[in-house]
């Protein structure tokens, strides 16, 4: 489950032209087979846009990115990664089912074999009854199970999820991390997670990465050493509030960088 | 012209939300043919509404065929305004350049009376043939469909293009599986309203010359000769057929639009 | 300074459109003239008169001894205006009207709103005579003839109207209606206060189509009525002389577009004075 480079980003710089916005600048990073890295910062620090810039939906203004060994291009030509946002975006028009079989049917699988899949990522995501349902039919937070479903269905080498449960409460949202970590663990895919959560992301990952805006840099990187399977009891133990704190305090080392609103919204 | 749907539900409680409209029918009637009687209006001015239906039932074998004329009329203009006004829009939505310097002329288009031009419609096909009906209806239901279906073309959410590109889908692939469908219940707004324009378009052609076959022929010449009765008869044919057209889109649209807000079953 | 920038790239803009819609008008009867097409008609000087014969038109007197036809329509179109925009009036007030009554009782929603609905789908131009008829004999001497086209004009104006102020009256954020019930507001405060405001971008986007619409009402109302005074008329007189001198019915059509647009324009302006701060969605 070691040594293969997953994602590897060489010196990517990003500028929007409108209004001169230098959203990324020299950002080097490496992730590899199994891990689970989680991009934190305040708005603007530029998390979203390197999310982007790997799955290939945004291209860098210097520097390059390389998926399982492949231009970040080939790579999403290649069907290698999959993505959840942070509204679910289904489509209204299909059903549960239909909303996890939508790449696979832009794969050409036949039907056969994507009712059997499909079957099983609802299983997955402990929906099993609720395929022929309508998005609409069913809460925020079985709704983006169903985005994590999707992605995850044409069985992806790398998941990218943006803020996939900012818009849920805490209790739905401190479950679906529970969720989400037995099903990494089952399919042992690598994932870029981005989170506005200091104590979201030291529960889910193996590395945290520290972002700070204007212009978006890496402020540091912590390495997450508590083990897996985590649990509930995890989020109670001194290792893990620690962790906690030094996540905050590199955040904090960059507070003149911060907006005092911005420094309230990372103080949970 | 706004639409305005019907909520569904059960067939007991869908009943029972006619209920008032029936009432108001039969008080209308009720009031109508009373004044009629109570202040001794002329006939001519407005008949009762028996006579009407009596005529209605009397020229039974001269009013369909002539509002079945005229409605094919309107039904061909409505199909071929409707097509081209969601060609256009696709069009239009797939070059961003072409639509913005088009959209001015679509607004300018849609804020002119298009029914002042029908005597050069009539000029320029056969007055006495169905053509020139069908093109001023075309052109009537043309404007309103390209504007909607532009709008829902464009209104798709950038997460979805997003999503669909993480699955380096092709542009083609993009608009079958995203836009289409997100246009579907901008396209049917347009298209109930395009299905009374048609029907409106159809008579007021043939008010400008047609064949004397046709609805709006027969009224004029009714009107003219102060047969009002008749002429009444002939507008509730015309206003049966263009509501006939109507529910068939909406009950069209209820079929295959069943995701949108108004149509879930609650 | 940047505003006076806008203004004249719009102007250029709009000069920009007209030529290429007239480029298209005479490309296409140049093509379909010279190769002979008859599909979907034919094309020559009486079915499709050179922009240039049409505006000559303007300048010349339709008859001996008359003024210039451009002055003959802008005459025309001033009277063809008044009867519009009364109507206009009399539409948005008595759809408003309706809106708000409708809004406050679902019963008659369900009562009234199929009727009203329904109303569209009568051919106008049909019932327009009987309309002229009716009402022509109960109006003051100084509204006879044009005031009986001004509600044909409303019939056409008030149900955009009526439909987008319902809808508008009930998109009222239910937040701040909860809100207004902890101040103890009443029916009348929460419907001028909150539902009213927030239904205006609704209203106007009705009023745009209306505009266009009393326009439509207008022309189509002097049809039958035999109103000579304004557009319809000139539109049915020289429709008859159209095998001879097409250019008078093109210059005529051309005026009533324009009445159209600047109606649709001067709503849209009013629009901008009013509603600052709802987003734009012109169409």
């Amino acid at each position: 489950m070691t040594g293969v480079n997953v994602v590897e980003i060489q010196s990517v710089t990003k500028t929007f032209p409108a209004g001169n916005v230098t959203a990324l600048e020299n950002i080097d990073l490496t992730l590899t087979t199994g891990e689970f890295v989680s991009l934190i910062g305040p708005s603007g620090c530029g998390k979203s846009t390197l999310l982007r810039v790997i799955g290939d939906l945004i291209e860098p203004s210097a520097g390059t990115v390389t998926v399982n060994g492949k231009p970040a291009k080939q790579a999403r030509g290649d069907h290698d990664y999959g993505i959840v946002f942070q509204d679910s975006v289904l489509f209204d028009w299909r059903t549960v089912a239909k909303n996890i079989g939508l790449p696979l049917e832009l794969l050409g699988w036949d039907r056969a074999k994507r009712k059997q899949r499909v079957d099983e990522m609802l299983e997955l995501v402990e929906l099993g009854s609720f395929g022929e349902h309508y998005p609409w039919q069913l809460s925020g937070g079985m709704q983006q199970r169903v985005s994590i479903a999707r992605a995850l269905a044409f069985e992806p080498a790398l998941l990218l999820m943006d803020e996939p449960f900012g818009a849920l409460d805490e209790m739905t949202r401190e479950r679906l991390n529970l969720e989400l970590l037995s099903i990494w663990q089952k399919l042992a895919s690598t994932v870029v997670f981005v989170t506005h959560s200091i104590s979201e992301a030291v529960f889910l990952s193996t590395r945290v990465v520290v972002m700070s805006p204007r212009p978006g840099r890496i402020a540091g990187v912590v390495d997450i050493d508590l083990p897996y399977p985590r649990t509930v009891e995890t989020r109670e133990e001194p290792r893990y509030f620690a962790l906690v704190t030094e996540v905050r305090e590199l955040l904090r080392k960059r507070g003149e960088h911060l907006l005092p609103e911005e420094e309230a919204a990372l103080t949970e | 012209m706004s639409s305005y749907t019907i909520t569904p539900g059960s067939v007991g409680r869908q009943a029972r939300e006619w209920v008032p409209a029936i009432a108001v029918f039969v008080l209308a009637i009720a009031v109508w043919q009373g004044a009629i009687a109570a202040f001794h209006i002329q006939q001519f001015l407005l008949p009762k509404p028996t006579a009407i239906v009596s005529a209605f039932w009397d020229q039974r074998h001269t009013l369909w065929p002539a509002g079945w004329y005229t409605f094919k009329e309107a039904l061909g203009g409505f199909a071929l305004g409707s097509l081209g006004g969601i060609a256009a829009a696709t069009l239009i939505g797939r070059f961003r350049a072409l639509g913005n310097a088009l959209m001015p002329i679509a607004i300018a288009a849609n804020a002119i009376p298009i029914i002042a031009f029908a005597p050069i419609f009539n000029a320029w096909f056969d007055p006495l043939s169905p053509n020139s009906k069908m093109a001023i209806a075309g052109v009537l239901c043309f404007f309103p469909v390209m504007v909607n279906t532009l709008r829902g073309l464009t209104s798709v959410s950038p997460r979805q293009i997003e999503l669909m590109r993480s699955y380096a889908a092709s542009d083609l692939t993009i608009w079958r599986r995203v836009r289409f469908p997100t246009a579907l219940p901008f396209i049917f707004t347009a298209l109930k309203v395009a299905s009374v324009l048609a029907m409106i378009g159809a008579v007021v052609g043939e008010y400008f010359g047609g064949s004397y076959d046709a609805l709006g022929v027969l009224i004029r010449s009714k009107a003219q000769i102060l047969d009002f009765q008749t002429a009444w008869a002939g507008i509730l044919v015309a206003s049966l057929l263009g509501i006939a057209l109507y529910l068939a889109v909406a009950l069209t649209e209820r079929a295959v639009v069943r995701w949108a807000p108004e149509n879930r079953p609650s | 300074m940047s505003t006076t920038v806008s203004f004249a790239r719009r102007g250029l803009s709009v000069v920009a459109v007209l030529a290429v819609i007239v480029g298209f008008y005479e490309l296409y009867h140049w093509v379909w003239a010279s190769t002979g097409w008859t599909h979907p008609f034919i094309v020559d000087d009486t079915s499709m008169p050179h922009i240039w014969v049409i505006l000559h038109a303007l300048w010349q007197p339709a008859q001996v001894n008359q003024p210039a036809l451009g002055t003959i329509l802008f005459h025309k179109s001033l009277f063809t205006a008044k009867e519009a925009a009364v109507g206009f009036a009399l539409g948005a007030v008595i759809g408003f009207a309706l809106g708000i009554i409708l809004a406050h009782s679902r019963l008659l929603q369900r009562g009234f709103l199929p009727y009203i609905v329904a109303s569209q789908t009568i051919p106008i131009l049909a019932i327009a005579p009987m309309v002229v008829v009716w009402v022509n004999p109960k109006l003051p001497a100084g509204l006879q003839g044009w005031g009986s086209v001004a509600v044909i004009a409303a019939y056409l104006t008030f149900f955009p109207v009526t439909i987008n102020t319902l809808r508008g009256l009930q998109s009222a954020d239910p937040g701040a209606l909860d809100l207004m019930r902890t101040y103890a507001a009443s029916r009348w405060t929460v419907l001028w206060k909150l539902r009213v405001p927030s239904s205006m971008p609704y209203v106007f986007a009705a009023l745009r189509i209306a505009a266009t619409a009393s326009v439509v009402g207008a022309i189509i109302g002097e049809l039958p009525s035999g109103l000579q005074s304004g557009l319809g008329g000139a539109i049915l007189n020289f429709n008859q002389y159209y095998s001879i001198e097409p250019q008078e019915l093109w210059a005529t059509n051309i005026v009533a577009a324009l009445l159209g647009i600047t109606f649709f324009v001067a709503v849209v302006a009013a629009e901008k004075l009013v509603v600052r701060r709802a987003p734009e969605n012109i169409a």
